[in-house]
């Protein structure tokens, strides 16, 4: 068993997948001698040399790009984007080549591209540093699109995205980064599949689903509630796309009251396809409509005024108190 | 303010060029081509069939029976001259309109109409032809080619890309980014970059200032204009791009100068927005007459030879259509075919519930 911190955990995860298979490659800009922004790269240059993590020139659409070429010939790329506010320059490489090429060869071309995102907001940023950018990928088919919330998943599930023959979208919650666990490194037995979410608390008597940087929220929400006599179940969802329809349906009925919770508006956010789907499959196990708390339809507001944006334990208990009151 | 005018801009440049538009052999001192007499006269047999691939895709479009088509009309020495410098060990990254480079990969043309006929999305194995699938977007496809040239130099290996685009490509993001990128990484990459002189209705003076070879010399590599309609001096210019990316030279930029003889794809009118006589000058430079006209006074090839490729064309375009027309529909689940490589949970669900419903019909 090893501490570590989710940041660091990623940079073992992407360690361990460079010293599985010479094909994995690290890009991205100051991933290399700098070790990125947040350090998740750390090292890595130093030890595997500039041909496997390379310092890109600062062009988001060539990073996604160049990656796509590089998969073409049988490489495995692991791309960073710096922040959440800057993938939109690559967005028309991922979302109409990435996504998009292994169906249009009927299969016979792969790509396994991960891209990583550090997203959400919490660390006092200035604009395009806050965003939470995930509906745009979970619309876009070809595309799996995954949130880790804790160091011990960001370990595994960066392994496995390496390893998925599919392009993957990897979502870091940047306030997270510094949060620590003990991880048993040793064995992958432990180790869930990457699609499968997770109940992190059992509860009786409504479901809070999360993923990435809100499921601790819950999770702090949860134990408050406790005191009100309130026992709530929180999923961390773990990958947006797919969906582990499974575990949140089966826990729906079990609770009949689901909120969601995530930074990202509220308005054509995740959490609107979560509601619609529990609500088609569970609508007679319901004793509430499923409701959602995450950001406003705004853009996302200065730093000063985060706090208030961002769902926290008050706001995700204020939607609890909410759904009791049906 | 017109272009001549513009601070910055020079006369304009002198063409590569192997082949006049006559059918006389020029000598280059930078580019010397020893050709065979059967060489030549494979080049022009190459030349003749890919324009009636062209031909009978356009009859095809014009008969409902493909959705629309780009003509390659007048781009027959571009894509020939490079296509045929390429080994087999190289890449080749195309728009939608390499039908001719297509050919030189040995794809199978009725392979090229399934796109256009709306039965897929592209119906070939890259890796199987060195010869990626048609890109449709502008320009991305650019970035895609020196990925894999960054490959071949993580290989270790002897072998280069080339990414095809037009004049329009030019302004994009993406194909700017990609001569960035290949400068940066020495990347053993040949940018042929076709200038047909129209990005569908707009000019070459919509998208740049200076002529567009110049723009290389902008990110550190050589860029040379050749005669798009010359496939001689398109061979060498290529060939020799190529050597020197396999060597370890690093990118150049071909600007291969020629003209869209036809309509931009067959949905598009030409008669809107160029006038008549231009295309009666290009005519005068067509890549294919003027190889006929070498052969000739060469006496590397007489009558019987002409007829025979023609009879091969006719042949070639008769079963083209016939094979066109027996391309199956796909069938309707097929959609949810692909679109992962690994199984998903989604499209499982959305295969089985689309399976249901259609199988309501069928009682």
């Amino acid at each position: 068993m090893t501490i570590m911190s989710l940041s660091k955990a990623l940079n073992e995860g992407m360690r361990k997948a460079m010293e599985d298979d010479s094909k994995v490659l690290i890009m991205g800009e100051d991933v290399g001698k700098l070790g990125g922004v947040f350090r998740v790269t750390d090292g890595l240059q130093k030890d595997f040399g500039e041909d496997r993590v390379i310092d890109t020139p600062l062009a988001e659409s060539g990073i996604i790009g160049t990656a796509i070429g590089l998969a073409l010939r049988g490489y495995r790329p692991v791309c960073e984007i710096q922040f959440d506010g800057f993938v939109f320059p690559a967005a028309d490489q991922i979302i109409t080549q990435l996504a998009k090429m292994p169906m249009r060869s009927l299969g016979a071309i792969k790509l396994p591209v991960v891209v990583r995102i550090p997203c959400g907001g919490g660390i006092g940023a200035v604009e395009h540093h806050s965003e939470s950018p995930e509906a745009y990928f979970t619309h876009t088919a070809g595309l799996r699109v995954v949130a880790c919330s804790n160091p011990a998943d960001a370990y595994t599930m960066i392994q496995q995205a390496i390893r998925s023959d599919d392009p993957v979208i990897f979502f870091e919650p940047k306030r997270r980064y510094w949060e620590k666990a003990d991880i048993d490194t040793a064995s992958t037995e432990w180790w869930p599949p990457l699609h499968k979410a997770k109940v992190v608390r059992p509860g009786a008597d409504a479901t809070l689903l999360a993923y990435g940087p809100m499921v601790k929220t819950c999770l702090e929400a949860a134990t408050a509630a406790e005191d009100d006599g309130r026992s709530l179940e929180v999923i961390d969802l773990r990958s947006l796309n797919p969906l582990d329809e499974p575990v949140v349906l089966e826990s729906a009925r079990r609770t009949g009251r689901v909120v969601v919770v995530h930074e990202a508006p509220v308005n054509n956010g995740f959490g609107a396809e979560l509601a619609a789907r529990v609500t088609e499959q569970c609508f007679y196990h319901l004793e509430s409509p499923v409701l959602r708390v995450g950001g406003f339809s705004t853009p996302y507001p200065p730093s000063k005024l985060e706090e208030h944006y961002l769902p926290d334990l008050d706001r995700v208990l204020d939607a609890v108190d909410r759904a009791f009151g049906y | 303010m017109t272009t001549e005018a513009a601070r910055g801009a020079e006369s304009p440049p002198e063409l590569v060029q192997l082949l006049t538009p006559e059918g006389e052999r020029v000598e280059h001192p930078d580019y010397d081509i020893d050709l065979t007499p059967e060489d030549v006269r494979s080049l022009y047999r190459d030349l003749v069939l890919v324009r009636r691939i062209d031909l009978e895709a356009v009859a095809l479009q014009r008969q409902g029976e493909l959705g629309i088509w780009a003509s390659l009309l007048g781009q027959e020495a571009a894509q020939i001259g490079s296509g045929r410098a390429l080994t087999d060990v190289d890449m080749a990254f195309p728009t939608y309109r390499e039908h001719g480079v297509a050919w030189c990969r040995d794809v199978d043309p009725v392979k090229l109409l399934g796109l256009f006929r709306g039965v897929n999305h592209g119906g070939w194995d890259p890796k199987e032809h060195n010869f990626h699938l048609y890109t449709i977007v502008i320009g991305s496809q650019t970035l895609h080619a020196v990925g894999y040239a960054m490959g071949i130099q993580r290989d270790d290996a002897s072998a280069a890309t080339i990414a095809y685009f037009g004049d329009g490509a030019t302004s994009q993001g993406d194909v700017n980014e990609s001569f960035i990128w290949a400068g940066v990484f020495n990347a053993p990459i040949v940018f042929f970059c076709q200038n047909n002189q129209w990005a569908i209705s707009e000019p070459l003076e919509k998208q740049s200032r200076i002529p567009l070879y110049r723009r290389a010399s902008g990110f550190g590599f050589p860029g040379i204009r050749v005669d798009g309609n010359d496939v001689f001096a398109c061979l060498a210019v290529t060939r020799k791009a190529l050597e020197a990316a396999r060597t370890g030279q690093g990118p150049t930029l071909i600007e291969a100068y020629t003209y869209r003889m036809g309509a931009h794809t067959t949905t598009d009118d030409p008669t809107r927005y160029r006038v008549a006589s231009e295309l009666e000058a290009w005519k005068l430079k067509d890549p294919i007459e003027r190889v006929k006209a070498y052969l000739y006074k060469n006496e590397h090839a007489g009558q019987e030879f002409f007829d025979a490729v023609d009879a091969e064309a006719a042949q070639l375009g008769a079963d083209l259509r016939r094979r066109c027309l027996a391309m199956p529909d796909p069938e309707p689940l097929d959609i949810f075919d692909h679109v992962y490589s690994e199984s998903h949970a989604l499209m499982d669900q959305e295969r089985a519930q689309f399976a249901a419903y259609l199988e309501g019909f069928a009682k």
